[in-house]
């Protein structure tokens, strides 16, 4: 067992050996061209749970969350060194299948980013890509994926309606309907509340603790309070490496790495 | 600790500090004053413990007040948390050893009209000196950032339990042997008392220090073995 892991179980009774773990990052190491983004990343993700990334910009966070979906694959100069297991299995392994992968892990990002399509067809996008089901079915799926989403009550009499309608929060939780209705293992959010009101980012929030009931969560944030109130283990990440991993209750009242007491009392750099 | 991004953020952690600082030190002045306004009932001397309570409560409500506005605004995480969260506890400590203090001084006018050797009042002297040293050493403790001294006054809170369950059965004792007794010596025993909590506050803050600087929470632990 590497040191990273060490700490997080260390500090993480809930997380013992016994938990169930979701993703295995096992000595993980990325680079674009020269420079390196990540260097012998080690750490388990357990599963149903929610995990927040935080670290200053730059410090690789990002490009570890895309790890778990292979979105760097899509960078011609990504080289990656290292493993990681979803339910036990690598996904970088040569029979892995990416779109398989891509509807196990889904993502959300930054910016909502509805299809120019009604807010039906945005959820049904998914599915339909996935294979063929009755419409009755996709219809059931639709109103499920939005229910879960926290969205049904406030669209569902327009579903025919643009999704470009709706505001911002309202556009992510569609997005989140989006990914949740092709019936993902892991949710990916990628600083999903930052271009968002506080209120809006209150309903995100609380959207998540929902989530972790049925999905691994990982997430990333600048937002150190977010981190500290939605997930249940972070990870603080310094110039691609991790340096603390733990309970998050933990970690922010009394973090074991100097660095990482320096980072979130903003006390860095 | 290095500095903060935030300068004012810094300024603000320090004048907390400075105002613990500042009622600690006023609050071991009133545990001196009060029990030497006890055993030499000096009247007068008990009237200033009162009157100074004012001013103790005072600051704790000022600590209070700036630590929650910190709090609020500025979200302080890790130590600059435990910091204010520890700062705050022992300003509740302090100002409930004040309180003992005005109990003490209260008891002075009961014990006053009678007559009384210096003598009798030499465990509660002690008592006095043991609790009052605990305090300011606490406050050391704090303005040093050292558990050292921290766990040197925890350690020392023993030494008052027992010296007060001494003078507790001396003047029991007494007052059984003497019944005639029994006006002149109950106040004395509850200044012991009252000298008691003060102690276990002074133990309490230095018990606040080590979770600030450990994050560890040592309350209700047994004491470490010598």
């Amino acid at each position: 067992m590497s040191e990273q892991k060490a700490i997080a179980f260390q500090t993480s009774p809930a997380m013992a050996p016994a938990e169930e773990i979701c993703l295995e990052v096992d000595n993980l190491s990325l680079a674009y061209g020269e420079v390196q983004a990540l260097t012998n990343i080690c750490l388990d993700i357990a599963k149903r749970s929610v995990t927040a990334f935080i670290g200053p910009s730059g410090c690789g966070k990002s490009s570890l969350l895309r790890c778990f979906n292979r979105l760097n694959d899509l960078i011609d100069d990504a080289k990656i060194k290292g493993e990681i297991r979803l339910g036990g299995k690598s996904i970088y392994a040569p029979d892995a299948e990416v779109s398989e992968l891509r509807r196990r892990v889904g993502m959300v990002f930054q910016q909502p980013n509805p299809f120019p399509k009604s807010i039906a067809d945005n959820v049904a996008y998914g599915l339909k890509l996935h294979g063929a089901l009755p419409q009755s079915e996709i219809d059931d799926r639709i109103e499920e994926s939005l229910r879960r989403a926290a969205l049904w009550d406030e669209v569902r009499d327009r579903l025919g309606e643009s999704a470009l309608e709706l505001s911002g929060g309202q556009q992510q939780r569609l997005v989140i309907a989006r990914a949740i209705a092709v019936e993902p293992d892991v949710l990916l959010l990628d600083e999903p509340a930052s271009a968002l009101d506080p209120i809006s980012t209150l309903r995100i929030e609380e959207l998540i603790q929902q989530l972790k009931a049925r999905y691994t969560v990982v997430i990333v944030t600048h937002n150190m309070q977010q981190a500290a109130r939605v997930s249940d283990y972070t990870a603080f990440l310094y110039l691609g490496e991790l340096i603390e991993y733990g309970v998050t209750q933990a970690m922010f009242t009394n973090p074991q790495d100097q660095r990482t007491e320096d980072y979130i009392t903003g006390r860095y750099g | 600790m290095n500095r903060h991004i935030s300068e004012q953020f810094d300024a603000e952690l320090e004048q907390v500090r400075l105002l613990m600082m500042e009622m600690g030190g006023l609050v071991t002045r009133q545990v001196e004053a009060s029990v030497q306004a006890f055993v030499s009932h000096d009247s007068a001397g008990a009237a200033e413990v009162l009157g100074n309570e004012q001013e103790v409560n005072r600051l704790e409500l000022v600590i209070d007040d700036q630590c929650v506005r910190t709090i609020a605004l500025r979200q302080p995480a890790a130590r600059d948390l435990r910091f204010l969260v520890s700062i705050m506890k022992a300003g509740t400590d302090l100002e409930r050893a004040g309180d003992e203090t005005a109990r003490i001084a209260k008891l002075t006018d009961k014990v006053s009209s009678l007559s009384l050797a210096a003598d009798d009042y030499t465990d509660l002297r002690r008592m006095g000196a043991l609790v009052s040293s605990m305090l300011r050493e606490s406050l050391d403790a704090f303005a040093r950032m050292s558990t050292g001294v921290a766990h040197e006054v925890i350690a020392a809170d023993a030494e008052v339990d027992s010296l007060y369950s001494q003078v507790e059965s001396a003047l029991s004792d007494h007052a059984l042997c003497q019944p005639i007794e029994i006006e002149r010596a109950f106040p004395a025993v509850w200044v012991a008392r009252s000298l008691e909590r003060i102690g276990d506050h002074a133990k309490n803050i230095g018990e606040h220090l080590i979770y600030l600087i450990d994050g560890t929470d040592v309350r209700h632990s047994s004491p470490p073995s010598a």
